[in-house]
Parts: C-alpha cells; structure tokens; sequence
C-alpha cells in the first residue's frame, strides 16, 4: 500500500514502504520531513548518540589544536631517543629495561597530563593521544565519505536497474550478485593490495597509492550492492504504481521521472542507510588499516593504532585500547542514530513501534 | 645467510682464488688451534626424555642439500654429516672445522687445487647401510641436481661445476669429485684455489646422502641420516618428530658428538606470544622465533634464569642504490649514514643488551673487523651520535632535497617500526619518503631486483661461516651485482673497480698469509664505508628462551644452541 504526500522536491507521489503495511496517515501541519525530525528528537537514545557522534568528530576534528598547542607534539615524527616530563622529571619517552637482564624497551604509559603523553606513547616515541585524534579524523573522514560515495553510486545504479528493466536491469543486477557474492574483505583487501602498489589512474581520475582515497575509493565500492539492492527494489515497485504511469502517459522523459517522481520517494531509504553504512565502513576501515592495507603509514587511522597497539599488549595496553574503544562507541552511536532516523523516517517501524 | 629464508644468489664468490687459509703444502690442514669452548665428557646421567621446540611454522622442505634455513641447520647439526664439520662446541672455537665421516683433515695439493679424503671406517645410514666413497660421489652431484641453493656460489669452483650448473638433471663430476673405493678416498679437484673451501664443506648443503637419493628435492620425505637423529615424521602442519638413530656411534666427539634427548619434537602453528607462554608453563622447551617485544621484559626479569643472550656475527643494514637518484649522490648517500641513530635503532630491537651500534660492515669480533667509524658525531672509532646538522648540509650540497624515497622494509613488527623512523627521519633531511612494507617471503627477492628500483631498503646479513669475503665479496664486489636479477644480492648495485680490485687481491693473500689478508679486508671495509653504499645499523644478539628443566645450554657461533646437546633430564 502506499499514501500521497508532498516530497521535498514538490513533486508529488507515494512514499513507499517496501511492500509492507503502511501507517495510518499522522501529518502535522508542518509536512512529513519536519514530523520525521520531530519523531527523531522524541527518541532519547538516538539524540543522545548523535550528540556523542558530534563531539567526538569535533574532538577529532580539533586534533591539529591538541597536537600544537596542548601536547606540543608532532604526532607523525619519530621521537624514539626523545624525553619528557613526569612529576616534574625528565624522563625518556621509550624506557630501557633496567632490571633483570635488562631487555625490551618500554613506551611511557599514560601520563593522564594533557600536555605530556596523555595516553602515553607508541613504538615511535609518538603521542597515542594526538594519534587517536588524528586517527579519527581519518577514520570518520574515510568512513563518511566512502557511505557518500557508496550511497551515491548504489542510489543511481539502484534507480537506473529497478526503472529501466530488462537487459539493462538484468545486466546490473548481474553485477551486484558478483559483487555481493565475494567476502567484502577479501575483495577490499585485494583492491587495497592491488591499488596500494600502483595507485589508480583511470582516465582523468588519478589517485597516488598512499593517499587516503585509496581506501575510500575500495570501501565505498565494495558496499555498493547492499545498498543498490533494496533501493533497485524499490524502484520496481515504485515503477508500476499509478502515478508514474500516470507520468509516462503525460509524456514526461525517463530522467524527469527518475529525478522528480522516483528519487523522492527513495530518498528516506538512502538516508536511514548512510549512518548505518557509515558505521560500517568505518569498521571496514579500521579492519583494513589494521591489516596493513589501508590507511598507510605516517598518517594514522583508528585502525592502525591498533595494529601499533598490538605490539605492545603485555606492556602498554592503552595504545590498542583507546582506539578500540572509540571504534565501538562511535559504531554504536552511528548505528542507535541510524535505528533512530529508521523509525523516524518508516512509517512501518513507527506502526510497530506504536508510534 | 638469512636467518629465516633461503639466500637465493648465484654470485660467483671467492672461488676464484688461493688454497684453505690454513692449508700445509701437502700435508693435512691443522683441525684445531684454540683452547676455547673445549668438548666435554659425554654424562649419561642426563640422557633420555624428550625436547619438545616450537616453531611458528615449518621451514620447508627437510632435504639437506635444499633447505637454506636456520630453523632446520640447527636440527641438521645433529642428523647429518658431510666430510668435515664445524666444531660442535660453544664459543670462539664452533668456527674451527674439523674431520666428520673424513677421517682426518684433507691432503691438499701444493697449488691448492686438490683436496684428497680418506673416508672414516664403519658410519652407517640410518637405514643400516654402509656410507661409502659411491654416496660421498654421488652427494657432491646431488648437489647440482637438486640444484641446491649454494650449487652456483659454493660448489662451482669444483671441475665439471659449470655442466652441472648448466644441465643439472644429467651432473657428472668424474673429474671434479672421484672415489677410490679400495683406498676409501675421494679426491675434490678444484678449477682453481679456494682458501674457504674446507667451511663450504662443513654445511649442511655438502652433507653426504646414500647414493640412491632421489634427484629431485625430497620435499617432506626424510633421508637417510649419519648422525644421532632420524626424522620419525613430519608434517608441515602439525610438527617434525626426530628420534634416535640406531646405526649411529660416535666417532667424533669434536664433529658429531651423542647427544642427550631420545627424542625431538618441534611443533608448529602457535603465534608466538602463545610459545613463549608454553615455554613459561613448562608446557615446551624452547621457542624458535624472537620473542615478541612486549615480553621481553617479562623474560629478562621473571625468566631470567632461562633466557641465554648471545651475540651474533650478523649485521642490519641499510641498502642505499647507488644507481637511482637520490643515492648516486656520494653526498646524499654520505648524509644517510650521519643522520641514522643507530641508538634508536636498537631500542626499536629490542634494546642494548640485545643489539650494539655498528659503523662497519665486518661484525665486532669476525675475521677482518678493525673498529672504526666515519660517520659519528665527534669522531671516535665508535659510533656515539648521529650528526643530523651534518647529514642536512650534505643533503643541501647534494641538491636532492625535495626528491622521492622509497623505503622497502618486511613487514613484521621489528622492520616496519624500523621502517617508520627512517621514513620520519628522511621527511626531516628534506625528502618525501614513502614506506613500502612487503611480506618477508618477498622482500629479500624484491629488494634485490634492479627492475623494481628500489632506492633504500633494511635487510640483514648472518654469516655463512666465519671469512670476511662472506660479507665484503657477497655483498659488495662487481660480480654480486646482477641487473635485473632476483639474485643480486649486491642490492645497492654497488661497483667500485678499485675497491674489487683490493677484494681479489685480500682472497688471494688469504691463502699464504690470513693475519695480512684480514687487515687488507678491514682496508676494504674502510674504503667501502668511505663511498657509502651500505649504512650498517647494528649488530644482532639472539635469545634462546629455554624451559626451567632444560640444561646444559651451548651455543655454536656458526650454527647457534646445540640442540642435541640440551638435557631434558
């Protein structure tokens, strides 16, 4: 079933629910964008998790002013031989063992000082803290924009397949199963490893192998059918519905119909996707740069920290676990967040929520 | 050597030149002139039980005249044997060779070309057959036909080398090496004197096999062994299991002595944070790989009765091409070797009981080493400091600031944390370095290639037996350098015609006067050191990481702890 509202656009169409049962008509005056927002807000926990989704991207957003005038640190120099201060006394940042027989060297721990070694210090000598918000600068950064990038490419081979039909759906189609039928981090690690070496180049596109959109260009990628597939469905559903016929009899052109009358109504989908998908890539993200293949070396990502961390476990756990434990709560922030905007935005959740 | 994967290099090495370093004109090669590390009595009280090792993974395949690994040379110290052996002692005196199934030490010709064995009487295989002058004949060609990893460097000195080198499957060396049944000899005739021979014989490569091996790698199969161990079984997977040799009884106690387990199993698959945690829990007996850094601690205070640090003659270095831009600059070649702080290079190792600062090619202690240091901040023939004002000036009078580096390092912790301050380290001199980590499976090959221009790259060097041209002629010299080869192993493609003239001459001397022909190999390490090619980083130790009931720990310079030699009980 579905129900006539005014898109944002303008145009006017159904808002489709993916086959399910729609909810009874709940408008306010002020249209059905602004009573999603509303129903958002009333949800307590998705506000409370995009609000700490906001502070940390600000925290990690605001890494360059840690890292210079707090820490006074260059978080992507090697500082092996270098000291600092500990209760007012000098002492090297990476300690030589002086007891027993005197073997292994060991990074100082966290400080709890901001301006010295807050979280401690890694293998290099280098500060966790200003790594950590540097790291999530880039993990946020990959993860957002490889959710855009995803989002993007799936909405338009979703719309082109699930309208146009036929050879064109089938081909597409085709190449989703192909896509969706290799492991997501077998495919990424083999693009990354592929990509890593050389780079990409491909016509007036160019992208250096160490730069950070190696890995937004292959984790925006490999996503793409578990988003193109619900959107092609409900396109097809979309396709048969009065008032798309209704537009192809007044003879409006396909790209019209796609844009003004199909778009629309895909949209809330789209929307309640990228946080979710955003949440993923960021995993994917941090998955990659922890093997290796990923972020590369000096820039930091969540996910290179810990493979930094791993080295040191038995000894100074915290370099492994801060950025795991921000992985998780901006993973579930982004995911609470995007139930949230799921319940907001589908009527059929808010009828089974009692909304 | 490498301590972890075959050394695949075809370099034409010292065979070139002169008879053994300790060669008598016609009369046998003295066995022994140290006191150190002198063989003890055999104590039966501490025989039996069983040595469990472990190993992260299995080293390959377990032929002898094949594999190139220390993992298994280790265990191979105890199972074969060829005609001379290195000393199966600790310290100094394990870089003595000595007489193993040749009865005594080889008659050589006057000109350095022929070497004549007399065969020990009454070894048998493992299988109850005899050895003989055939298997000892039949060894040497096994060698080429297997195409055993050192045919091209070791073993093409001896005549009809070079057929065998060309068509391996049909290796006959009727002239090189013949048998003379009823006089139990074998005579190796040599193309042309080759004062390291005698060592080349006492690897594992020239270890003598029955006659009816077959002639391709026995991969997974065992071969008949000589010594006190026999492979039970063995499954790349899962574990090797040797056990007593019921032919073996010792013959020579400075060679091949008895050893002390009945058994000897190594098993694979565990990471090695779950070794070392076995071997803490009394649970194995000792662990093959390096422990991991952050336990290191832990074992040099709570273990440090079971942890043995040993120095070895090994050296980390840098790789710089002196072919590709930036580093076919002297200056910015030169600006490398002031700027790196070995210091911090060691801490990253693990710290200064495990590694010491180097500045020369020829490790502290080997053949050849005389202490000297060009690059340190305020002179001194150690190194102190690095100098990062110098090394920037040079950098600006080289006029190759502002260029591309890569840097090729493998891609285990203690490398890519290496790899990460030298890169940090040349974005400071003004370059914009890249790090390119690879699996070790491919990086010593790749580094090697000219085709993959590789302008800087760690890698290491272990010794093969104890002659200043290991290092020096290897690593260094014209022939080592192989365009477009896997197997070039002079990486920083380095050809200094004088500085191989002086090599040529020091292998030459070698033969008549070793003391002269090792202080004209610590000229050449001067010279070398001088045009930069190389930036040596530090000197390796090892840990051996023993359980509390093991004993008797010794440790071979050549081939590390004798394992055979552990007690269990």
């Amino acid at each position: 079933m579905s129900r006539t509202l005014t898109t944002l656009t303008g145009a006017t169409g159904p808002l489709d629910t993916g086959g399910a049962i729609a909810a009874p008509p709940v408008w306010g005056s002020s249209g059905p964008w602004r009573d999603s927002l509303r129903q958002l807000v009333r949800n307590r926990a998705a506000t409370a998790c995009a609000l700490l989704f906001v502070l940390i991207a600000l925290a990690c957003t605001l890494a360059p002013v840690y890292a210079t005038h707090v820490a006074h640190t260059d978080p992507f120099r090697s500082n092996i031989s270098g000291t600092t201060v500990v209760d007012g006394q000098n002492v090297q940042v990476l300690t030589q063992s002086i007891t027993g027989l005197s073997l292994g060297v060991t990074p100082i721990g966290p400080t709890w000082d901001p301006g010295h070694y807050f979280l401690g210090a890694d293998n290099q000598g280098r500060d966790v803290m200003a790594r950590l918000l540097y790291g999530g600068r880039n993990s946020l950064f990959i993860g957002l924009i490889s959710a855009l990038l995803c989002c993007l490419i799936a909405t338009v081979l979703g719309l082109v397949a699930g309208y146009r039909g036929g050879v064109v759906d089938g081909v597409l189609s085709r190449f989703f199963d192909v896509l969706w039928s290799v492991p997501v981090y077998l495919l990424a690690i083999c693009l990354s490893v592929v990509l890593l070496t050389s780079g990409l180049h491909l016509g007036p596109i160019s992208i250096d192998a160490g730069s950070l959109w190696v890995p937004i260009v292959i984790i925006g990628v490999v996503y793409v059918p578990y988003v193109a597939r619900p959107l092609r469905g409900q396109v097809v559903a979309l396709r048969n519905r009065e008032f798309i016929q209704a537009a192809i009899g007044l003879g409006a052109s396909d790209l019209r119909i796609m844009r003004r009358d199909v778009l629309p109504n895909i949209a809330p989908t789209v929307i309640v996707f990228l946080p979710l998908i955003t949440a993923i890539n960021m995993l994917t993200e941090s998955a990659l740069s922890f093997l290796s293949v990923g972020v590369q070396p000096p820039d930091a990502s969540w996910g290179t920290i810990i493979n930094d961390g791993l080295s040191l476990l038995y000894t100074r756990p915290a370099v492994a676990l801060a950025p795991g434990i921000a992985i998780a709560l901006t993973a579930i922030a982004l995911n609470v967040f995007g139930d949230g905007v799921r319940e907001a935005l589908d009527p059929s959740a808010r009828l089974r929520g009692g909304a | 050597m490498r301590r972890n994967l075959f050394r695949i290099t075809t370099i034409a090495v010292a065979a070139a030149f002169a008879a053994s370093a300790c060669t008598t004109s016609g009369t046998p090669i003295p066995a022994s002139s140290s006191a150190l590390g002198a063989v003890t009595e055999y104590q039966a009280a501490h025989a039996g039980g069983t040595l469990t090792l472990l190993a992260k993974s299995a080293a390959g395949s377990l032929d002898p005249q094949v594999n190139y690994t220390l993992q298994y040379w280790q265990l191979y110290q105890s199972m074969y044997d060829g005609l001379l052996a290195f000393k199966k002692v600790g310290g100094q005196e394990s870089f003595t060779v000595v007489p193993d199934l040749a009865a005594a030490m080889p008659q050589v010709s006057t000109d350095g070309k022929t070497y004549v064995f007399k065969l020990r009487a009454g070894i048998k295989f493992s299988d109850g057959r005899p050895v003989t002058v055939d298997d000892v004949v039949a060894s040497f060609e096994r060698i080429f036909k297997v195409s055993g990893p050192t045919a091209g460097t070791f073993y093409n000195g001896i005549v009809g080398a070079e057929a065998c080198l060309a068509t391996p499957a049909s290796c006959s060396l009727s002239k090189g090496v013949v048998g003379d049944a009823a006089a139990s000899t074998v005579t190796i005739n040599l193309t042309a004197p080759d004062p390291e021979f005698t060592y080349k014989l006492a690897v594992p490569h020239a270890s003598v096999l029955p006659k009816d091996s077959p002639a391709t790698d026995a991969g997974i199969k065992p071969l008949p062994t000589t010594g006190p161990y026999m492979v039970a079984s063995y499954d790349p997977n899962r574990a090797l299991k040797l056990v007593r040799n019921p032919s073996f009884t010792e013959w020579s106690r400075e060679a091949q002595p008895r050893t002390y387990p009945d058994e000897i199993d190594e098993n694979f698959g565990l990471s090695v944070e779950a070794e070392v945690t076995a071997v803490q829990n009394g649970q194995a007996d000792w662990v093959f790989d390096p422990p991991p850094a952050d336990r290191l601690n832990e074992l040099g205070t709570t273990y440090a009765s079971q942890v043995h640090v040993s120095p070895l003659t090994a050296f980390w270095y840098l790789t710089l091409n002196t072919n590709l831009a930036p580093f076919n600059n002297l200056q910015a070649r030169q600006a490398i070797n002031w700027a790196v702080d070995r210091n911090a290079l060691v801490r990253l190792y693990g710290g200064q009981n495990l590694a010491q600062p180097a500045c020369t090619i020829l490790p502290s202690g080997f053949p050849g080493h005389a202490d000297s240091c060009d690059y340190t901040k305020g002179g001194g023939t150690t190194w102190s400091a690095a100098d990062l004002d110098k090394a920037k000036q040079l950098v600006q009078a080289s006029g190759t600031a502002g260029q591309e580096v890569g840097i090729v390092v493998q891609d285990d912790e203690v490398n890519k944390a290496i790899g990460e301050y030298l890169q940090s380290l040349l974005n400071d001199l003004g370059y914009k370095a890249k790090l390119k980590p690879l699996s070790a499976n491919i990086q010593f090959t790749y580094i090697q290639n000219t085709n993959n221009k590789v302008q800087l790259a760690l890698t290491s060097w272990y010794q093969d037996y104890p002659a200043a041209s290991d290092f020096l002629n290897v690593l260094l010299s014209c022939a080592s350098f192989r365009p477009g080869s896997d197997s070039s192993i002079n990486i920083a493609g380095f050809c200094d015609k004088d500085i191989d003239a002086q090599m040529q001459a020091a292998l030459s001397l070698a033969q008549t006067n070793p003391g002269q022909a090792n202080q004209k190999w610590s000229d050449v390490d001067k010279a070398v050191m001088q045009k930069s090619p190389l930036v040596p980083v530090f000197n390796p130790k090892i840990i051996d990481f023993t359980s509390k009931r093991v004993g008797n720990y010794q440790f071979s310079k050549q081939f590390y702890m004798l394992v055979g030699q552990l007690w269990v009980k």
